[in-house]
């Protein structure tokens, strides 16, 4: 199959969505220019122009029940948002209403409010420009959460939230975008709610979603050298979770590891624990261990920054704790598949 | 020296700083942090804070280094910052966009459009504490489109706040042109009428002229005849985040803002001779920048030179203990 970027796998999923249902429109800051958010919306700005692609003033918070406005009454927005931390100004219209919609009106249509935001790290993104809202996002009933980790579920899950009834939150870590792998060329839906095995083991089971996944195989990597054989599981949308491949994993290795770009405290990670310890208690042979961030806002100074964010090491630490094996001196980890260099 | 003098060796002095540590940015690549650098609008900042007292307070958003040192925020602790190290002024932990300086009552922030609302709550609590100081909120035309301007501007009218909103205008939100993004016809001091805001209009690139505005504003804002708005229109010389030239002036732009707009020229060109003894004004700009050069290179070895704070102090200071 082609490969393409993460970008060109969003930028593509988008075009085709807009040629099949006129309804679909872009809209967001600078969406337009030639950057075109890290390559993800210029292509359809090119196909099909500025009253399709729409720059909008910095208004988060008033363009949230704008754009729900429009879904409504028969529009399907893809509103882009450069950080998801801005998301935070929109949060009125996407959790007090968007996200009820259907039920409290008991309107059968819903409302397609689809929100793409990115999520930065490196260069010193520091504490408001490197927030992961999974969690925040994944609380709330109605809202469908999805943190595509491959080019192909990138291109997938906006899929399936342009053709849905869903407001939908899709999170996408900004080092991703250059990261290259098979993406069909069709317009696939990857739906909700479904998980991906990314690497089959036996030994212990790491879930990790976004960007966390790909530091998990690099751990599986680590792991392998010692003798340790890893499952890797990536959610692909944290709401709904598909809590039946995990619990199914655990059964057969009896270790979780969670790894996530958030923090602990009722976070995904606490989460997926959950779900484990309520459906099958018997299955863990140790207890679970989780890789969040420590308990800190983000910050910027470099080692800092270094020591902020989960990496493989950790994870491939995280899991030998839980099989009770010494921590051995791991090799170097092949570089961050996904990495972000500056001068921004 | 006159206050045109004074306000020209500020402009001269942050122009030379930011240019250094643009250039550093891109060479060394040691100052990891999106930076917004205020080369070109150094006239609004240094013309509004020189009609400030010490105690006066000033916020900016992340366009904040211009601002920062006009109010006298410590040069040392902001290159510091800028490098991660633990001299910062925010420890290393705040960055470009997180400057601050307790002591000349200096605070930036990221988000779009917040600080407004905490300058409003400053002014309010000057109200409130029965002082006379005035707070002054630094933002771009950009935030003046967020709901938070808009509420806060509501909110100082309706309490006659002592707080100069003070709109950098400089025609862009990143790549978005003004007209992108607010109706032709209108004009965001016109706007703040609409709130009951007094405003004006002022060349933004004049330093005299923003200077007289702003010593205006805040004998109003001082007298409980608060908020004022002042429209500041600017244009910034290099890219919106980063260290490269903005696009527009290497499109041939340039020769016509550096010799006519930017506010550095404008104000040596505005100096007499009278004022600086027998010295030509050429020499004497020189001389404050080779002053400035000087003062950044020491800057910079300092925070090169300077430790990283330690990764065992990552936890700490996120409650109060
Ligand atoms: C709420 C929010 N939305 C978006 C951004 C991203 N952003 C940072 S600076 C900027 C442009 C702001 O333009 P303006 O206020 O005119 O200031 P300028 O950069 O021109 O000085 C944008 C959109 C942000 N920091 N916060």
């Amino acid at each position: 199959m082609r490969e393409l970027t993460y970008a060109q796998a969003i930028s593509e999923a988008t075009v085709q969505c807009m040629a099949a249902d006129p309804s679909v429109f872009v809209a967001g800051q600078n969406v337009d220019d030639e950057k075109g958010t890290h390559g993800t919306t210029r292509e359809a700005f090119e196909a099909f122009g500025p009253s399709r692609v729409i720059d909008v003033p910095n208004a988060e918070n008033a363009f949230a029940g704008i754009a729900l406005g429009t879904a409504a009454a028969g529009m399907r927005p893809l509103v882009v948002h450069t950080r998801a931390d801005f998301m935070l100004l929109a949060m009125d219209s996407v959790i007090n209403l968007a996200s009820k919609w259907r039920y409290v009106y008991g309107d059968p249509a819903g409302v397609p409010l689809v929100m793409r935001g990115v999520v930065g790290r490196g260069w010193g993104q520091g504490a408001t420009h490197s927030q992961s809202l999974q969690s925040v996002f994944g609380h709330f009933p109605g809202l469908r959460v999805a943190t595509p980790a491959t080019p192909a579920d990138a291109k997938g899950l906006i899929i399936s939230a342009l053709q849905g009834r869903d407001p939908v939150v899709l999170l996408e870590n900004r080092g991703l975008y250059s990261l290259k792998g098979e993406v069909p060329e069709e317009a696939v839906p990857v739906p909700f709610g479904r998980g991906r095995v990314a690497r089959r083991g036996d030994d212990v089971t790491i879930v990790a979603a976004s960007l966390m996944a790909h530091e998990a195989e690099r751990a599986a990597d680590l792991l392998a050298d010692v003798g340790v054989s890893a499952e890797v599981l990536d959610p692909r949308s944290v709401r709904p979770l598909d809590g039946g491949l995990i619990m199914s994993s655990v059964a057969r290795t009896g270790h979780l590891v969670v790894a996530d770009t958030s923090w602990a405290p009722f976070g995904f990670s606490a989460e997926v624990a959950a779900i484990v310890a309520e459906n099958v208690p018997g299955a863990l042979r140790s207890p679970v261990v989780r890789v969040t961030p420590p308990d800190c806002p983000a910050p910027v100074s470099f080692p800092l920054e270094e020591a902020f964010h989960p990496d493989a090491e950790r994870i491939a630490r995280a899991c030998l704790t839980a099989l009770r094996l010494d921590a051995s001196e791991f090799r170097t980890p092949r570089p961050i598949t996904a990495g972000f260099s500056g001068p921004f | 020296m006159t206050p045109l003098m004074r306000m020209l060796r500020e402009m001269v002095r942050i122009r030379t700083v930011e240019t250094a540590l643009a250039e550093l940015y891109r060479d060394k690549q040691e100052m990891r942090t999106p930076t917004h650098f205020s080369v070109g609008q150094e006239a609004t900042a240094v013309g509004v804070c020189s009609a400030l007292r010490p105690d006066d307070r000033v916020y900016s958003g992340h366009r904040s280094h211009a601002p920062y040192l006009a109010k006298g925020g410590d040069l040392h602790a902001m290159v510091a910052e800028l490098h991660g190290k633990r001299t910062g002024c925010a420890g290393g932990r705040g960055g470009s966009m997180h400057l601050i300086d307790p002591k000349v009552g200096f605070m930036a922030a990221s988000i779009l459009g917040e600080t407004i609302a905490v300058g409003t709550g400053t002014a309010w609590a000057s109200v409130m504490r029965g002082s006379d100081e005035v707070t002054a909120v630094f933002f771009g035309d950009g935030a003046a489109e967020e709901g938070v301007f808009h509420e806060s501007l509501n909110f100082a009218a309706l309490h006659n706040l002592p707080v100069l909103l003070v709109c950098e205008n400089n025609g862009y939100s990143i790549t978005s042109p003004l007209t992108a993004r607010q109706p032709r016809g209108t004009t965001v001091w016109e706007r703040a009428r609409g709130y009951g805001v007094s405003s004006a209009l002022v060349d933004g690139n004049d330093v005299e002229a923003v200077h007289d505005a702003a010593v205006e504003a805040v004998r109003l804002c001082r007298r409980g005849r608060g908020p004022y708005l002042l429209e500041l229109t600017t244009r910034r010389l290099l890219e919106h985040v980063g260290p490269h030239p903005d696009r527009d002036a290497e499109h041939g732009a340039e020769t016509d803002v550096r010799t006519r707009s930017c506010p550095v020229v404008r104000a040596s060109n505005a100096l007499r001779s009278a004022d600086l003894g027998c010295e030509s004004p050429d020499r004497v700009v020189d001389r404050w920048r080779q002053e400035a050069e000087q003062e950044v290179r020491l800057a910079v070895e300092a925070a090169r030179a300077a430790p990283f704070p330690s990764t065992s102090t990552l936890l700490d200071g996120v409650h109060h203990s």
